[in-house]
């Protein structure tokens, strides 16, 4: 199977949908003649023509809520966000029209839009470029959230996430773009809600979305090799709707589980596993449900030092170690 | 607000748009007005029995500008206002009962009683709501054209704010997009001259008018006298035209006036302005008095049949709330419905994973 980068398995899973249905478009900053900010649209508008990949100006609010109203009308726009921390311009589109709609009309309106772009920290651009707002983005009931970890899973989640009849927020991780995995070139779809158990084991579960989960992939060797302990690694791929058959059942199987998120801890997504976790699988644990997120605080400048405030594998096997 | 001459007035008589009404329609442009008053004054009158939760913005004193400018609208044109929505959707052909009950909460309202004053919704009538936050629909507005060009309708979008939502930024994204990208979209500004309690001066900065900040978005704008339904037809029928066959966009600003609070629940209704300005509105230049002196000048009306117009709207509007009243309210197995089309369409995706997370 070829090697592909996450950037590509994005762009293939947005040409193919273009080329599935006349009504989907791209919509964003420097998406269509510059080529994407991040070049994740690279080569479309060279395909496909002005009518399908538009350049915006720099307007969040104005394009998001253009789309959402177009999506009332039956097209199917995939906004990309330069980042999304710049969707905090947008939040009354986001949340009040593309997450409410289809509640306050009763029905009678639905809003088939996808919202994507990286929404990760790391790389030293600041406070207001390294936002993670899954977790609140997921709080709101009407929207979907979907945080894939490896381009085979950012290739067939766009796929679905854009046939999907409701709002999708779409999020990507810029460290990500340029990996590489194995990505069947035929066609395939993942579901929302389904989550993969990307690494088997017996002795802990550690749950997480995003890059986190190849940070829990490494913490799993690490432990592995020193300290004999064979952890599983669930990636929940879609926040909501969320696949908690599978967490449940890895719980039931290892009794124990550290979450990791990349995410800030107060509220994260983590905290709402965390919950379930205790409610339905409480005779199964063997030891107190950790977490791993990121440290409580803005996202720091210094690359150095920004670099201690996201979780790493050493942090995910101190915690490991603490129960295990 | 402007005055028309009398001069003025004959002279918007007699655009073609005005000269090809029949005197049915002009009539039943009196009998559309006096449904919205009368639709308004008997919800206010519920309100305060509390009938109704929440807020209520009443259209009363404004009538004119949605009778007159969806008068104007074919099969693509659409509409989308904010949140003081209930005479658009009349306007629209939503029915009394679908409305009021709406307002009363009930199952049978046009949003199931999800919804509410200001979310009223008719897709099927082109109508797009009802949007509660201020100037938050003038994007979605702008959506609905770029729909329609994208598919190559011939059509627009007439989308309605009030003067306190031309502050907003979105409004001024929106309006760069317009015209930048060419957009049959009208805004059409509804200025009753108070934003709540703060009054035009206190709030906006500004030249000529509101609309003419369209002078810097490289886009056309007129400005109306909303009392004077020939005058508002006239005018929006060029806008829709320019819509229609340039793919433009305008902005309309339609001079109104709202004869009670911002709500019902406005404490401060007659604090911000005087009575006697509420009582000169209401005196001489109410749009529905104004048009049924017009008609009968014009031979097509009398008193009488005034009045029995007046009266048949009055009858609906008590019918349609005794409708209202004794509707069922929603079951409360419909809090989870009409979230996500998936979970609503039983799909398999609507099937898959968790998508609510109470106990």
């Amino acid at each position: 199977m070829p090697l592909t980068t996450y950037r590509d398995a994005l762009k293939d899973a947005l040409a193919q949908e273009i080329e599935h249905d006349d009504n989907v478009f791209i919509m964003g900053e420097e998406v269509a003649r510059y080529n994407g900010a991040y070049k994740v649209t690279e080569g479309l508008w060279n395909r496909f023509g002005d009518k399908r990949v538009v350049d915006a100006p720099i307007s969040e609010a104005g394009f998001i809520g253009l789309a959402v109203g177009a999506s009332m009308m039956g097209l199917r726009p995939v906004v990309e966000l330069m980042f999304w921390s710049f969707a905090y311009v947008a939040f009354d589109q986001i949340i009040n029209n593309a997450g409410c709609v289809r509640y306050m009309s009763g029905g009678l309106t639905h809003c088939p839009i996808v919202i994507r772009g990286p929404a990760n920290g790391g790389t030293n651009v600041g406070a207001t470029h390294s936002h993670t707002p899954e977790n609140f983005l997921a709080n709101v009931p009407g929207l979907k959230v979907v945080c894939p970890a490896t381009a085979y899973d950012a290739k067939g989640l766009m796929k679905t996430a854009i046939r999907d009849n409701d709002p999708v927020m779409f999020m990507e991780n810029t460290l990500l773009y340029g990996e590489q995995w194995e990505v069947p070139e035929e066609e395939y779809l993942i579901p929302l809600g389904s989550a993969d158990v990307k690494r088997e084991g017996r002795h802990v579960s550690l749950i997480a979305h995003g890059r986190a989960v190849l940070t829990c992939l490494k913490a799993a060797e690490i432990l592995s090799a020193e300290h004999d302990i064979d952890a599983e690694v669930v990636d929940l791929r879609s926040i909501r709707p969320l696949d908690e058959e599978t967490i449940l059942r890895s719980v039931r199987k290892t009794h124990r589980a550290v979450l990791v998120e990349e995410n800030k801890p107060f509220c994260g997504v983590d905290a709402q596993i965390a919950s379930i976790i205790q409610e339905k699988a409480f005779d199964d644990l063997d030891a107190p449900v950790l977490r791993v997120s990121s440290l409580d605080s803005p996202a720091f400048y210094s690359p150095p030092i920004e670099k201690k405030q996201l979780p790493d594998a050493h942090a995910v096997i101190a915690k490991v170690l603490k129960i295990c | 607000m402007a005055n028309g001459t009398v001069a003025e007035t004959t002279a918007f008589a007699e655009v073609p748009v005005n000269q090809a009404l029949t005197p049915e329609q002009k009539i039943e442009f009196l009998r559309e007005m006096y449904r919205i008053r009368r639709f308004e004054q008997v919800s206010m009158k519920y309100y305060q029995q509390g009938k109704m939760g929440g807020f209520l913005h009443l259209y009363t004193g404004q009538e004119a500008v949605a009778v007159g400018t969806i008068s104007l609208l074919a099969e693509n044109d659409h509409v989308i206002t904010a949140y003081r929505d209930h005479g658009h959707a009349l306007a629209v052909g939503m029915s009394m009962e679908e409305c009021m009950a709406e307002l009363f909460g009930k199952a049978t309202g046009c949003s199931k009683g999800k919804g509410g004053s200001m979310h009223f919704f008719a897709p099927d009538k082109n109508y797009w709501g009802g949007h509660g936050i201020v100037g938050g629909q003038t994007p979605l507005g702008l959506g609905i054209a770029y729909a329609l060009k994208y598919k190559g309708i011939k059509g627009c979008c007439l989308c309605y704010l009030g003067d306190g939502a031309v502050n907003q930024g979105p409004f001024h994204e929106a309006l760069n997009l317009a015209s930048l990208w060419s957009l049959p979209v009208i805004y059409i500004i509804e200025n009753n001259q108070y934003s709540m309690g703060t009054s035009l001066d206190r709030s906006s900065a500004f030249s000529k008018c509101l609309a003419a900040r369209a002078e810097g978005y490289a886009m056309d704008w007129d400005l109306i006298n909303g009392e004077d339904l020939y005058e508002i037809r006239a005018k929006t029928q060029i806008a829709v035209e320019r819509a229609h066959t340039s793919c433009r966009p305008s902005i309309l600003e339609i001079d109104t006036y709202r004869y009670t609070g911002h709500s019902v629940a406005d404490a401060n209704a007659k604090k911000y302005r005087p009575p006697e300005e509420i009582e000169r509105y209401q005196t001489l230049h109410d749009p529905l008095r104004l048009w049924k002196q017009r008609l009968i000048h014009e031979g097509l009306l009398d008193e009488a049949t005034a009045d029995k117009l007046d009266h048949q709207a009055r009858e609906e509007a008590d019918s349609a709330a005794h409708f209202a009243d004794e509707s069922p309210y929603p079951s409360e197995k419909e809090i989870f419905s009409d979230i996500y089309w998936e979970v609503d369409n039983n799909t398999e995706s609507g099937r898959r994973g968790r998508h609510f997370f109470n106990d």
